[in-house]
C-alpha cells in the first residue's frame, strides 16, 4: 500500500515526466466558440498565462473571437484593460456586444512603455484580461508578460502579425486567424489540433 | 472620568536634545537680546554649579567656566508639545493641552482598552522615554489636580473626588495653580496649604477674594468644568528635510522621501484619512523650488503606495539644480474608504486594485492616459464615441458597427470589394456645424477583412475606410 502512495504522490508532484502528457484540468474561461472549447487542451483560453492571437490584417474578427470573454468578465465587474489600441474602440459596437464600458480601460502609452503598461496591468491582479497591440516585442518580453499573466491570474492576449509565427514564442496559446477558420499553431498540454471553421456573424 | 497629567519639567531643553546622547557638562539655554541674555533653562550638571533659571549668561558664566549654551527658541518648544499631544491622542479622544508644559489626557475610557493604570501608566512612561522626554505622571478625577499632582509627586494616583480634598490638603497654595495676585495674599493672610483653603466657607472666601479664587477651587475640585484648549489633531500634513548638502542625484532623494511619506501615512493612519493630492517641493540654491504635484484617483494611506506614485513621478521629472531639501505639503485629508475585498477571493502576492494600478500608470504615462468610453446617442459615428465614464447611455444602435473605428477615415485602396450590408446613409449634424452626408456599406475586402467605408450618396466608390469589423 505504502509503495503504491508514494507512487501517486509522486506522479501528482509532477516531477516525474510521462511520455503522455497529462490532460489539463478543464478551465474555466470558455472562448464562447463552442467549436475552438472543444479542440483547446484547457477547454478554453489558458487560465492566468498569455495568448497570442496572429493576424494577417486588422479586422479579420479577432475581436468577434474576444468579444463574448470579455463581455462575460465585464459582467462579472472584472476590469478588462486595453493597451494601446490601433484603433478607437467603437463603444456603440462593444456596448452592443454585452461588453460592460465601466469595466473597459484604454491605456494609451508611448511604444516603448507599452510592455511596461500591459506588465503591470497582466501582475496588479485586479484586470480579468488585458490585450495589447505591441508594436515590436521580444522573446525576452513575451516572457515577462506570461510570468506578469500567471502573477495577477489574468488573460493576457497579444495581438501580432502572423509573420511573427516564424520565431517561437513563450505564450501558452498561439491562435492564427485566418479567413473563416482559426488555426491553433502552439497549445500547451496538447498537440495542435486541425483548423476550427470560424464563421463571422452576419450583417 | 479620570485625567493622566504629562507633566513635563525640562520640556525646552529636551525639544533640543532630543535624540542626542545627554551632555556630560553644564549646559543652559539662553534668550533674549544679545546685551541682556538670560538663562531659560539648565541642565542638571549646570543646576549643580550653582545655574537657575533667570540668571544672565554674564553671571552664569562667571560662576561656571565650562557652560555651553544653545539659543532658545519658544516656536519649537510649543511643537514639542504638540507633538507630546499627537502622541498622546493615540491613547486617549480628550486630550487638553495646558502650555507651557503640561498635557492632560482622559484615560477613564482608554483603560479598558490598554489594561489597568499600572501597566497603561507603564506603556505611557515607556513611550515618553523613547521620544525623549523627562516626564511627570499623575492621575486624578479632574485635569487641573492632575496638574497639581503631577507637579507635587510623579506617580500620585487618586481615584475618586471624594479623595481629591484629602489628597490636596498638604499641597502649598503656591504650588496649586492658583493665579498669581492671589496667591501672595492668601501667604500674607496665614493660608499655606490648600487644606486651609478648602476648610473655609465658600461664600466667605468669594466676598474676600472675588470669583476668580472660587472658580479656580471649582475647578481643581471638578464642581465646575474646566477650561482648556482641547488637543485637535492637524488637518493638513507638512514636512521638511534639509539634506545638508547639494543632491544632483534622484537615487539620493528617495530616502528622504520614503521617511517623510511614512510619517504622511502615520499621520493619515491616525485621523483615520486619505490623501488625495500632494505636493512634493525640492527646494535649490539660487532658484525657485520645483515643485511635484502628485495627484491620485482616489484616497490612499499606505506609505508604500504613496512612495510608489512618488518615485515613478520623480523618475519623469528632470530637475533643474541640485537639491537643498524636501518638503511635502498636504492640504487637504479626506476621509479613506479601503477598498471592499470578498474574503473568499483568492489574492495573488502582488494583487493591486485597479485604481492603484491606474495611480501607476497615469504616474508614467500622464494623467491621461487612462480612460474609458461612453456611448453618446449621436448617430455620427465620430460623436458616438466619447472618451468618458460619466454616464453611460442606454441607447445602443441596431445597423451593424465596427469595433474598430479609425481616428479619421482614410481612402480605401485594393481591388474592388463585396458588400455586404448597406448602404446605411447617415445624415445629420446640421446643429454644430459637423454635418455629414455619407452612405455606410459593411464591405469585405479581398484579404478577408470586413470594413465599414463610406461614399458619397448615390455613388459606389471610391470608398472612405472608417472602421474595421475586427
Amino acid at each position: 500500500m505504502a509503495a503504491v502512495a508514494s507512487l501517486a504522490n509522486l506522479l501528482a508532484e509532477q516531477r516525474v515526466w510521462r511520455g503522455k502528457p497529462t490532460a489539463l484540468a478543464p478551465g474555466k474561461q470558455p472562448t464562447g466558440l463552442d467549436a475552438l472549447d472543444a479542440v483547446l487542451p484547457a477547454n478554453g483560453w489558458p487560465e492566468a498565462s498569455l495568448s497570442e492571437i496572429l493576424l494577417p490584417a486588422d479586422g479579420m474578427g479577432e475581436l468577434e473571437l474576444l468579444l463574448p470573454t470579455l463581455a462575460r468578465l465585464t459582467r462579472a465587474d472584472r476590469h478588462v484593460a486595453l493597451v494601446t489600441p490601433p484603433y478607437v474602440p467603437y463603444a456603440p459596437a462593444w456596448q452592443a456586444a454585452g461588453v460592460k464600458l465601466s469595466r473597459l480601460g484604454i491605456i494609451a502609452a508611448p511604444a516603448h512603455d507599452m510592455a511596461w503598461a500591459m506588465e503591470q496591468a497582466l501582475r496588479s491582479g485586479s484586470c480579468g484580461a488585458v490585450l495589447g497591440w505591441p508594436t515590436r516585442v521580444d522573446d525576452r518580453t513575451l516572457r515577462r508578460l506570461q510570468v506578469a499573466a500567471n502573477t495577477g491570474n489574468a488573460l493576457g492576449f497579444v495581438f501580432r502579425d502572423r509573420t511573427a509565427l516564424a520565431n517561437p514564442s513563450p505564450a501558452a496559446l498561439r491562435l492564427e486567424v485566418g479567413r473563416n477558420q482559426l488555426l491553433v499553431r502552439k497549445c500547451r498540454g496538447g498537440n495542435p489540433p486541425s483548423p476550427v471553421a470560424f464563421a463571422r456573424a452576419g450583417v | 472620568m479620570l485625567w493622566a497629567c504629562v507633566l513635563l519639567p525640562s520640556l525646552a531643553l529636551d525639544s533640543v536634545l532630543r535624540g542626542q546622547p545627554a551632555p556630560d557638562h553644564p549646559l543652559a539655554l539662553v534668550h533674549g537680546p544679545a546685551q541682556q541674555r538670560r538663562l531659560v533653562a539648565v541642565n542638571l550638571h549646570a543646576r549643580a554649579a550653582g545655574l537657575a533659571p533667570g540668571q544672565r549668561l554674564a553671571e552664569a558664566q562667571a560662576v561656571c567656566l565650562n557652560l555651553t549654551t544653545a539659543t532658545y527658541e519658544p516656536g519649537r518648544t510649543r511643537a514639542s508639545l504638540t507633538l507630546v499631544a499627537a502622541w498622546a491622542y493615540r491613547y486617549s479622544a480628550q486630550v487638553l493641552l495646558d502650555p507651557p508644559r503640561a498635557i492632560m489626557l482622559e484615560v477613564g475610557k482608554s483603560m479598558e482598552l490598554f489594561g489597568p493604570w499600572p501597566d497603561f501608566e507603564a506603556r505611557l512612561r515607556a513611550d515618553l522615554l523613547q521620544l525623549g522626554f523627562a516626564h511627570r505622571i499623575a492621575l486624578a478625577p479632574t485635569p487641573r489636580a492632575a496638574h497639581v499632582l503631577a507637579r507635587q509627586q510623579d506617580g500620585s494616583v487618586v481615584t475618586t473626588p471624594e479623595a481629591l480634598p484629602e489628597s490636596l490638603a498638604a499641597i502649598a497654595v503656591t504650588r496649586a495653580g492658583l493665579p498669581d495676585k492671589l496667591t501672595g495674599r492668601l501667604a500674607d493672610m496665614g493660608m499655606h496649604r490648600l487644606g486651609d483653603l478648602l476648610a473655609l466657607p465658600r461664600a466667605a472666601l468669594q466676598r474676600r477674594f472675588g470669583k476668580t479664587l472660587v472658580e479656580a477651587l471649582d475647578e481643581l475640585l471638578g464642581k465646575q468644568p474646566h477650561a482648556l484648549a482641547a488637543y485637535q489633531p492637524p488637518d493638513r500634513f507638512t514636512a521638511r528635510t534639509d539634506l545638508g548638502c547639494e543632491v544632483k542625484q534622484h537615487q539620493a532623494l528617495l530616502f528622504p522621501l520614503r521617511r517623510m511619506l511614512s510619517d504622511l501615512a502615520t499621520t493619515l493612519a491616525a485621523r483615520d484619512g486619505g490623501v488625495e493630492r500632494f505636493v512634493v517641493r525640492f527646494g535649490h540654491m539660487d532658484a525657485p523650488p520645483t515643485a511635484l504635484a502628485i495627484g491620485l484617483l482616489a484616497p490612499e494611506r499606505a506609505a508604500d503606495a504613496l512612495f510608489e506614485v512618488t518615485r515613478l513621478r520623480l523618475e519623469q521629472t528632470r530637475l533643474p539644480h541640485p537639491v537643498l531639501d524636501v518638503s511635502i505639503a498636504a492640504d487637504d485629508l479626506p476621509p479613506f474608504v479601503p477598498a471592499a475585498r470578498d474574503l473568499f477571493t483568492p489574492h495573488t502576492a502582488h494583487a493591486l486594485p485597479w485604481p492603484q494600478l491606474c495611480n501607476r500608470l497615469h504616474a508614467r504615462l500622464g494623467n491621461d492616459a487612462v480612460y474609458q468610453l461612453r456611448v453618446d446617442p449621436d448617430p455620427r459615428p465620430e460623436a458616438a464615441c466619447v472618451r468618458d465614464d460619466a454616464t453611460p447611455a442606454t441607447d445602443t444602435s441596431t445597423p451593424p458597427r465596427p469595433t474598430w473605428l479609425l481616428p479619421r477615415p482614410i481612402p480605401l485602396r485594393g481591388p474592388a470589394p463585396t458588400v455586404l450590408a448597406g448602404p446605411e446613409r447617415l445624415e445629420t449634424g446640421w446643429w454644430d456645424g459637423g454635418d455629414i452626408r455619407r452612405d455606410y456599406y459593411v464591405l469585405e475586402l479581398a484579404t478577408g477583412q470586413r470594413a465599414w467605408a463610406f461614399c458619397a450618396p448615390g455613388t459606389r466608390g471610391p470608398y472612405m475606410l472608417h472602421g474595421w469589423f475586427a
